[in-house]
């Protein structure tokens, strides 16, 4: 690890492991914005690493940004953490300046990119995650048919508040000729939509972590038969099993992360969210066996891990959409390259 | 919290230079056979292939030169064997030998075993086989009652040996046998032996498995003598010897890719026509069959700084047998053929054999539910 990547990381678990509780979770879920957790991560470089330091950011990598993913995914954080770093790394490398405050990223594939006729943007975008509290969006719209990154002011469109099932804001935004503050060429169109889901792909990761360290403190705590249920052989292979689907998601997600900073990652994240929605599916199972009707009430805070993985297994494509990426490209290639396809990553 | 490390690892330029040559022989000695015998790979016992590997100096990899090895890194061995096992190769007379019977005599054996045995196993001439289970002893090993007693310049073994792959083909026996009886515990009093399988008094008797193939064997011991030479490490130290050798035994790349050749045949006839339903579940694989192999990378990468991964071999040995195991069913779910053992194209031929050998997968070297116990205790909760 580098110096970045440990101020990151200890920072971030200090920033999240204090001001993110069970109480500030339920009053994010009510509707409260979490004002003092945003500006302490805001404060402390934490929201842009992936800007370039002459453009006010950290200057690091993904494997830098990696860190505060996963830190976000594990803790919960009620904010858009992940968003203003994918947001601002995709203005920083479009070369637009980056605004202050939370922003957004319109989860947008180039096949369904909105339309921009100057500085004009004409469309609707529905799941935008916390489109009523970023002070900007970044939108992926085509302009004389070419896509294009743009720069547009949530305020100025019309807002339909909706939720996901973590109860995190995913508004619906429509926008109407509305003025953008920059739109600048992508070569590739598909990147907002990518990497959207290599971010998702990190935090599940974290979520899932989070998920094994409660299930094993519960298991060793919780006693049934006069022993802890932990001790029982057939809740010991349950957990065994769930440590296995978190070591996998963790590792498909880092090395996901690392292919990101080096250029073409799209083999590694479609295998990543393919593997993180898996391991969320038989994971968050487990988890809620092992913690039984506890973990099944509102009170108990399992659930803030588990309904997150459930939400974010499905924005940015869930595992159907990434695994016929990612079996499309294989199936075109034929037999023979499928190894030695495996072996070049 | 106990947690496991899987750190991300690369194959340094070395290694991936060494996967071009690999391929380069694998394409040639390989080039006559069907993809259901590729899909024998462990299986294929092939002494004549095995000698060709030892010349490329592809086995003993990492051994030090004066034992006949060759010095070269954890990566580069990772290199060989995911090769050898992603093409089928038929691996069997020196896999075992290789893996596991030359380290452990490494690690625990006396100069002179060393400069007897790892010189002629590095060349792809000397094979042997693990003497652990019991008619009464499977996963609970260290019940084990075969004896080996004490006598003039030696010891007398009395007892049976099960499962003991290719017996009837190997050398050697790296036997675990019980010296002392201790009422106290069931882990002491055990031993390890280099048993020469030609030896009076040991009658080999292949079992036949459920589709057909004679691939282990009942080991008998019948007043069979053992030289006190042939003593692996201390006396006593068996159970402790044993654990790090089946380390070694989860720590490869093997765990996952016993089906390859289905999925590359699977790839080929879905490919012919390919439909949505397809590419989802082919896809679905390979992010699979990505992530272990990142997984028994990182592995590597830990053998190579020399750390001992045993909980994270668990891990990936559990996941990639699960993934391997499953592949026939998962096969047949996109593509809607009959298994067969004989006639009809490759593809159902290759189908037909991993369906059968498939429930192995996840009892050798350890079941599954004695790997999940391990990670368990990993996890602190035993």
């Amino acid at each position: 690890m580098n110096e970045l990547r440990d101020i990151l990381t200890s920072t971030a678990t200090r920033l999240l492991g204090t001001e993110v509780t069970k109480e500030s979770l339920q009053e994010a879920e009510a509707g409260t914005w979490p004002a003092a957790l945003w500006d302490a991560l805001e404060t402390n470089g934490l929201a842009c690493p992936l800007v370039p330091e002459a453009q006010g950011g950290a200057g690091g990598s993904w494997e830098d940004a990696h860190v505060l993913l996963h830190a976000a995914g594990r803790h919960a954080a009620p904010v858009p953490l992940a968003e203003t770093i994918l947001a601002s790394a995709l203005l920083a490398g479009a070369g637009v300046d980056i605004p202050d405050g939370p922003l957004t990223v319109a989860p947008v594939r180039a096949g369904e990119a909105l339309t921009l006729s100057g500085a004009r943007l004409d469309g609707t975008v529905t799941g935008v995650p916390w489109g009523r509290a970023a002070t900007r969006v970044a939108v992926t719209a085509r302009l004389d048919g070419r896509p294009h990154l743009a720069l547009v002011d949530p305020a100025r469109a019309r807002c339909t508040p909706d939720r996901n099932l973590a109860l995190e804001p995913r508004d619906t935004l429509a926008f109407d000729g509305t003025l953008v503050d920059a739109a600048v060429p992508l070569d590739d169109g598909d990147v907002a939509w990518r990497l959207g889901a290599l971010v998702r792909a990190v935090q599940m990761a974290g979520a899932l972590e989070a998920l094994l360290e409660q299930s094993v403190r519960y298991a060793n705590e919780r006693v049934q038969f006069g022993r802890p249920i932990g001790k029982f052989q057939a809740v010991q292979q349950e957990l065994a099993v769930l440590a296995e689907h978190v070591a996998a998601a963790g590792i498909a997600a880092e090395v996901a992360c690392r292919a990101a900073g080096r250029g073409d990652a799209a083999f590694e994240i479609a295998v990543a969210k393919v593997r993180a929605g898996d391991a969320a599916r038989v994971g968050a199972g487990i988890a809620h066996q092992v913690h039984g009707a506890i973990g099944f009430t509102y009170e108990h805070a399992l659930h803030f891990s588990t309904r997150r993985l459930w939400a974010w297994r499905a924005e940015f494509g869930g595992e159907t959409h990434w695994a016929a990426v990612l079996g499309r490209a294989a199936l075109a290639r034929g037999a023979d390259a499928l190894w030695p396809d495996v072996t070049a990553r | 919290m106990p947690t496991f490390t899987f750190e991300p690892c690369e194959l340094p330029a070395g290694a991936e230079a060494l996967r071009a040559e690999v391929r380069a022989f694998l394409r040639d000695a390989l080039a006559d056979r069907t993809p259901v015998l590729r899909a024998r790979s462990w299986m294929g016992f092939d002494p004549a292939f095995s000698r060709k590997v030892g010349a490329r100096g592809w086995i003993a990899m990492t051994w030090p030169g004066r034992y006949g090895g060759h010095e070269r890194s954890a990566f580069e061995r990772y290199v060989v064997l995911e090769e050898m096992l992603a093409a089928g190769a038929p691996v069997a007379a020196h896999w075992i030998a290789d893996r596991q019977s030359g380290p452990l005599l490494l690690r625990f054996g006396t100069e002179e075993q060393r400069q007897r045995y790892l010189p002629a196993i590095a060349r792809g001439e000397r094979y042997f086989c693990i003497g652990m289970s019991e008619p009464d002893s499977g996963s609970d090993l260290a019940s084990i009652r075969t004896r080996a007693v004490r006598t003039d310049g030696g010891f007398v073994v009395n007892g049976t040996k099960v499962w003991t792959s290719m017996a009837h083909e190997c050398h050697h026996m790296i036997a675990l046998f019980r010296t002392t009886v201790d009422p106290e515990s069931k882990h002491a009093g055990l031993s390890q032996f280099i048993v020469d399988l030609a030896s009076p008094g040991i009658a080999i008797r292949p079992i036949r498995n459920l589709a057909g193939e004679d691939h282990f064997d009942e080991v008998v011991f019948t007043d069979a003598f053992v030289p006190a030479d042939a003593l692996v490490g201390a006396e006593g130290q068996g159970w402790a010897q044993v654990n790090a050798e089946l380390a070694f035994e989860r720590s490869g790349p093997e765990r996952y890719l016993s089906c390859m050749q289905l999925l590359i045949e699977l790839v080929r006839e879905l490919s012919r026509d390919p439909d949505g339903r397809a590419a989802v579940g082919v896809g679905r694989l390979l992010a699979h069959l990505a992530t272990l192999r990142q997984m028994s990378l990182s592995v590597a990468g830990m053998l190579e700084q020399g750390r001992n991964p045993a909980l994270e071999a668990s891990v990936v040995k559990d996941l990639g047998v699960g993934f391997e195991q499953d592949l026939p069913g998962a096969a047949q779910e996109l593509l809607d053929v009959e298994p067969r053992v004989a006639g009809g194209a490759d593809y159902h031929q290759v189908l037909g054999y991993l369906t059968q050998i498939a429930p192995s997968f996840s009892l050798r070297g350890g079941t599954r539910e004695i790997l999940r116990g391990i990670i368990a205790r990993g996890l602190g909760l035993r």
